[in-house]
């Protein structure tokens, strides 16, 4: 088994009388996209700036590749990761070009591989035009472009798709994919859950600070346990006709919840209803279940 | 590269492309110009090198406008990167947090030497021109000048980038910033102008008045301008004031060195230990 690049283990960050994070254990390993869900507020970006180093845990221990996060070893293993902070700041009087290669400098890389990468985000041709003229579309393709640099073996990104045009977006989760196959442990956060259904193959959601659900999607569809759906739509010459248990949506629409578990023999049933004409099954979707966590909590 | 290296040459371009180097050479080439000639004109017929003139006016200009230059460099050096986010990004870089400080610091301090150097350079050479001849006897008080405001705007520079780090809004350190430089640069002297007026020298000796000089890093320049050189002292009327307090260069050098080093290291410190 291999060790996890990232490692939170009872972590907690406390700003006076307020736990911002409060008793995190989580492990980012390698080729892993972990999504961590939360409100904002919930303490998302602090996590992930224990994870920098940027701030230090006040109980528990917070490691980046094998190395206490807020030590000397960590500043040096800071070579092999990828940030994207939540708001994109970048310096307004330097070109696409130079903010680049000050990065790369930074990390002691070479700065010619740097005109494919602004090419691969779809910037080369503004490269020469300095950032307080780009759109926030550019900035934030900018932005990922530097947190790509030397191909890290950590991706930290802060809310990475807010604001993003859908064609961004796309590239985004295109590069994401790349980087996870090539081994890349990736801690994501975000409160737009529904677009990473495809991405995520860990979901940890937060809420004032703690973790309160951690698991793949499966797992936490199953522990949810929430109702699946069913809809049906009538003939006009049978629609007013209403079984027992279905709830009737419009004029010749009836709705239908049931456990996952009673899906099938619902769905048997449903078949059975005279008149029948269309079908369709909702199973719960990240937003839903995040919220159904997000609610357990409260009560 | 060294990353302060790497942080020192973005600094320097920052200043640059933002016109802050043009901005404050044309700033102070106007001043030491409009100085010059002015300040020239009642010498006229007086076999006095124009430059030498100069220096006496431009110090004390100098004392209210380079310090004043070298907080607004440095106020928002720390505090304005965290506010727009900039050092969030740049420390997740493998650079320690001491690398950041001194590269921007270096940074600014080339600004402003850069822009001082070429601003009273620039006016030296126009004013010697024009009052024909170059005296290279001349430069060399000018020169003192022109390093001795280096140093003073090292100084302040360091205690802008204290204010930084010390403060979590932008504003909150440019009010405390203007705060300090009028303190150092008008309140002080004129309390202690006050004091010593007040005491009739009874409890202000020289030695307590010297120690009290040193304790403001605006007090040393002076000092250092305009007892330097004995031409100096005399023209500007601080002969009698030199001859009593006798602070030699070196305790001047020194204290001045103190000036930058304490509040930079401090600076450093709280930066070291402040949660982003």
């Amino acid at each position: 088994m291999t060790k996890p690049h990232v490692q939170l283990r009872d972590a907690s960050k406390i700003y006076g009388r307020q736990r911002a994070v409060d008793r995190v254990t989580l492990a980012v390993n390698p080729g892993e996209c972990v999504v961590l869900a939360g409100h904002n507020g919930a303490g998302k970006s602090t996590l992930i700036k224990l994870i920098l180093g940027l701030v230090r845990p006040d109980e528990g221990e917070v490691s980046l590749l094998d190395h206490p996060a807020s030590g000397r070893g960590a500043a040096r293993a800071r070579r092999h990761i990828g940030y994207l902070p939540e708001t994109v700041a970048l310096h307004p009087s330097l070109t696409g070009a130079e903010t680049l290669d000050f990065y790369a400098r930074l990390k002691g890389l070479p700065t010619g591989d740097n005109a494919a990468l602004l090419a691969r985000v779809g910037i080369a041709q503004a490269a020469g035009r300095r950032v307080g003229g780009y759109s926030k579309g550019m900035r934030q393709r900018l932005a990922l472009a530097q947190a790509l640099l030397g191909r890290p073996r950590v991706l930290l990104l802060d809310e990475p798709t807010t604001g993003l045009d859908p064609a961004s977006r796309l590239l985004f989760y295109e590069i994401v994919g790349e980087l996870r196959a090539a081994g890349a442990g990736i801690l994501l956060s975000t409160h737009a859950l529904a677009e990473l259904e495809g991405q995520a193959d860990r979901v940890a959601v937060m809420r004032s600070g703690r973790k309160i659900a951690d698991g793949t999607m499966g797992e936490l569809r199953r522990s949810a346990d929430l109702p699946v759906r069913i809809r049906v739509s009538l003939r006009p010459d049978r629609a007013d006709h209403v079984p027992d248990g279905w709830r009737r949506l419009g004029p010749r629409r009836l709705e239908r919840s049931c456990a996952e578990r009673d899906k099938l023999a619902e769905l048997r049933r449903a078949q059975a209803i005279e008149g029948i004409d269309d079908l369709e099954i909702e199973t719960p979707g990240l937003d839903e279940m995040y919220a159904h966590f997000l609610r357990r909590d409260d009560s | 590269m060294n990353a302060i290296l790497i942080i020192i040459r973005k600094e320097i371009r920052d200043g640059l492309r933002n016109r802050w180097v043009l901005a404050v050479t044309l700033l102070l080439a106007m001043f030491a110009l409009s100085l010059g000639f002015l300040g020239s004109a009642p010498t006229g017929t007086v076999k006095v090198d124009p430059l030498t003139v100069t220096v006496v006016s431009l110090s004390s200009l100098s004392i209210f406008l380079v310090p004043l230059i070298a907080m607004l460099l440095s106020y928002d050096a720390i505090v304005g990167e965290i506010d727009r986010g900039t050092m969030n990004l740049l420390l997740s870089y493998p650079v320690a947090r001491w690398q950041v400080i001194v590269g921007k610091f270096c940074g600014h301090l080339a600004i402003l030497a850069l822009a001082t150097t070429g601003g009273y350079g620039l006016a030296g050479i126009a004013l010697q021109l024009a009052h024909g001849g170059l005296d290279p006897a001349a430069w060399m008080p000018f020169l003192l000048l022109i390093a001795a405001s280096i140093l003073l705007g090292a100084g302040f520079l360091s205690l802008g980038y204290l204010i930084s780090t010390l403060v979590r809004e932008r504003a909150t350190a440019a009010g405390i910033a203007i705060g300090v430089w009028l303190f150092l640069v008008v309140i002080y002297d004129m309390a202690l102008l006050g004091a010593l007026v007040a005491d009739q020298g009874r409890i202000i000796t020289a030695p307590l008045l010297n120690a009290l000089l040193l304790l403001n890093p605006t007090d040393i320049y002076r000092l250092m301008n305009l007892t330097g050189y004995e031409n100096i002292a005399m023209f500007s009327g601080m002969a009698g004031l030199s001859g009593q307090a006798r602070l030699s260069m070196s305790t001047l050098l020194l204290a001045q060195v103190l000036w930058i080093a304490v509040p930079f290291a401090l600076a450093a410190l709280s930066f070291k230990r402040k949660s982003l």
